[in-house]
């Protein structure tokens, strides 16, 4: 595998898997219902030590 | 006997450290070996003093939920590295104030820089970093520490690494990496430390018996992992020889360049970001004594953290041999990198919101908040230059110096501070800090440092960019080299009592932690508004 493969590979399917992740992870925070899920979330270090 | 396995090692250790320094290829190797043989004898010999020969199986084992011992040390450590490293700081200051300072060769700064920059980033940072790491994982988790006593040789693994570190470079043992100046053999050991660590980190949350994993320590593992890669990518080198201590870098030109400067900006997105927001998003809820503002928001500071932060090392190669689209690249992420970091710190602050009056009556809180603030001030200006218009007149001169001491005095710093507050009445089971007072003082002495140091910073570097790239009609620079340094002399002093006032800030915290550790209490008066005043019923 030489640079310019590499570098074809890493701005064309690389970028868009990441992208697409990232997007994905972003959405799946903002979900419908995560509110209630994060808020429990937030209280974990509030708990009894 | 306790410890018996662990003794042999480390005898073995010291035997082959004799071993290098006999058969050492160059003097400065045989200097570092019998460095590391005197350092591994002197613990052989501690750990055989304090072995108990209980018979086996009768042993007074350690029955409390969470593993604080590695914590406890960690904060000692930190405390004592922090002093160190900052005086440190404050001697290469005075140095480049009065070059007589430089007492050749060991002392030079040329040999004290990276001693200074190890002592607070490594030393210092990583220190609190592995011990907050420690505590918060075992109470977000409700498990024990994994590993038994593995986390004890993360601690003392890493105060070898630092050792060797700090003993290498005033032996003049470098590989000119910043940040990571440490040769071959100690980079080895190091990553098998970081290893062990990232070993009893996981396995702590995977044993976990709270079914979500914290958002702090999504940061922590971000941090663990990003570093071991980092480390090992940054550092593959060839060694010259078996016993010696030149190595020579497997990269080559503009790609040893570029490795090294995606190494060392992410050593501050992933070192000195990501974990210490690890620490922002537990002390400061612990403190606040309410949840972080919105925890959704945390989740995608992460994520857009980790994906923008790792493309942002080209903008320290700015009108270099690196490639035109490689430079942009990294101006672009790092303008980007403004949404998740302003994120961040608003989402630090806004936990505060309902309980604005603790800034005026908590002085724990109001070094964390100081904290978010300078996060937020240098991941401001961070970015800001970046661009390359700016950079050609920022990069080389005393700006840059500035802006990093905002980062990792206010930032980093502060945080740290906070949470040793927080941390040591806790883990000494003391009903309180021996004074709150002397918190308030640290924080006023720190805070004014800091801003005398980048106000003064900022002045001397533009003033010296200004200089460099100043013209006459004809096209003549204006200025010699020379006579721009000759300028920086009056910043050069009053930023060495800029420097001066952070360490006596953190000598008052080591004095305040140590009384606090001895259990004692100062009969002091409460700070003001500290108690409300009780209102009559209406």
């Amino acid at each position: 595998m030489d640079y310019t493969t590499l570098r074809q590979f890493a701005d064309s399917w690389a970028l868009l898997a990441m992208t697409v992740f990232f997007i994905g992870a972003v959405i799946f925070a903002l979900r419908p219902g995560s509110r209630e899920a994060a808020e429990q979330a937030a209280q974990i270090p509030l708990k009894e030590d | 006997m306790k410890y018996a396995m662990e003794t042999i090692l480390l005898a073995l250790a010291a035997f082959a450290a004799l071993l290098g320094a006999a058969f050492a290829k160059d003097s400065q190797f045989g200097a570092h070996m019998w460095v590391l043989f005197f350092v591994l004898t002197a613990s052989v010999i501690v750990l055989m003093r304090t072995s108990s020969y209980a018979p086996a199986g009768v042993s007074a084992e350690d029955n409390s939920p969470y593993m604080d011992g590695p914590v406890r040390y960690g904060v000692i450590a930190t405390v004592f590295w922090g002093v160190t490293g900052f005086l440190v700081g404050v001697i290469v200051a005075a140095q480049l104030a009065f070059p007589d300072l430089n007492i050749e060769p060991w002392l030079n700064f040329g040999r004290l820089r990276p001693l200074h920059t190890s002592a607070v980033i490594f030393a210092f940072g990583g220190n609190a970093l592995i011990a907050t790491s420690f505590y918060v994982v075992q109470r977000t988790s409700r498990a024990r520490l994994f590993g038994g006593n593995l986390a004890w040789y993360v601690f003392w693994g890493y105060q070898l690494f630092i050792i060797m570190a700090a003993t290498g470079y005033l032996l003049g043992i470098t590989q000119s990496r910043e940040y990571a100046e440490p040769e071959w053999y100690v980079d080895i050991f190091l990553t098998v430390v970081w290893v062990a660590y990232l070993i009893v980190f996981l396995g702590t949350i995977l044993n976990r018996k709270e079914p979500h994993i914290y958002v702090a320590n999504w940061f922590y593992l971000a941090f663990i992992v990003t570093i071991a890669m980092l480390h090992i990518v940054n550092n593959l080198a060839v060694p010259a020889s078996f016993l010696g201590s030149k190595s020579y870098s497997l990269f080559s030109g503009v790609q040893d360049a570029l490795t090294q400067w995606w190494y060392g900006h992410n050593a501050v997105g992933f070192f000195l970001t990501a974990g210490f927001l690890g620490m922002m998003y537990y002390f400061v809820p612990k403190q606040a004594e309410r949840p972080v503002y919105s925890y959704r928001l945390s989740i995608i500071h992460f994520w857009s953290l980790i994906f923008l932060y790792i493309w942002a090392g080209p903008h320290h190669l700015h009108y270099t041999a690196l490639p035109d689209w490689a430079q942009t690249l990294g101006m672009v992420f790092s303008i980007m990198l403004w949404m998740p970091s302003w994120g961040g710190m608003i989402n630090g602050l806004m936990t505060l919101s309902g309980a604005w009056d603790k800034i005026r009556t908590d002085p724990i809180i109001r070094m964390m908040v100081v904290a978010i603030a300078f996060y937020g001030m240098s991941t401001f200006e961070g970015p800001m230059m970046s661009i390359k218009a700016v950079n050609s007149l920022s990069h080389y001169t005393e700006w840059t110096i500035g802006h990093v001491h905002s980062g990792a005095l206010g930032w980093n710093g502060m945080i740290t501070f906070g949470a040793i507050y927080f941390l040591v009445p806790r883990l000494w089971g003391r009903e309180r800090l021996y004074s709150m007072r002397m918190v308030t003082w640290h924080f006023w002495l720190a805070t004014l440092g800091i801003v005398v140091y980048a106000a003064v910073m900022w002045v001397a570097g533009i003033s010296q960019g200004l200089m460099w790239r100043e013209y006459d009609e004809q096209g003549f620079l204006v200025y010699s080299f020379a006579e721009s340094v000759a300028a920086m002399v009056p910043y050069y002093i009053v930023r060495t009592i800029g420097g001066l006032m952070f360490l006596a800030g953190a000598l008052v915290m080591a004095f305040n932690v140590y009384m606090t550790i001895r259990g004692h209490v100062r009969q002091e008066e409460p700070l003001p508004g500290a108690a409300p005043a009780i209102q009559p019923a209406q």
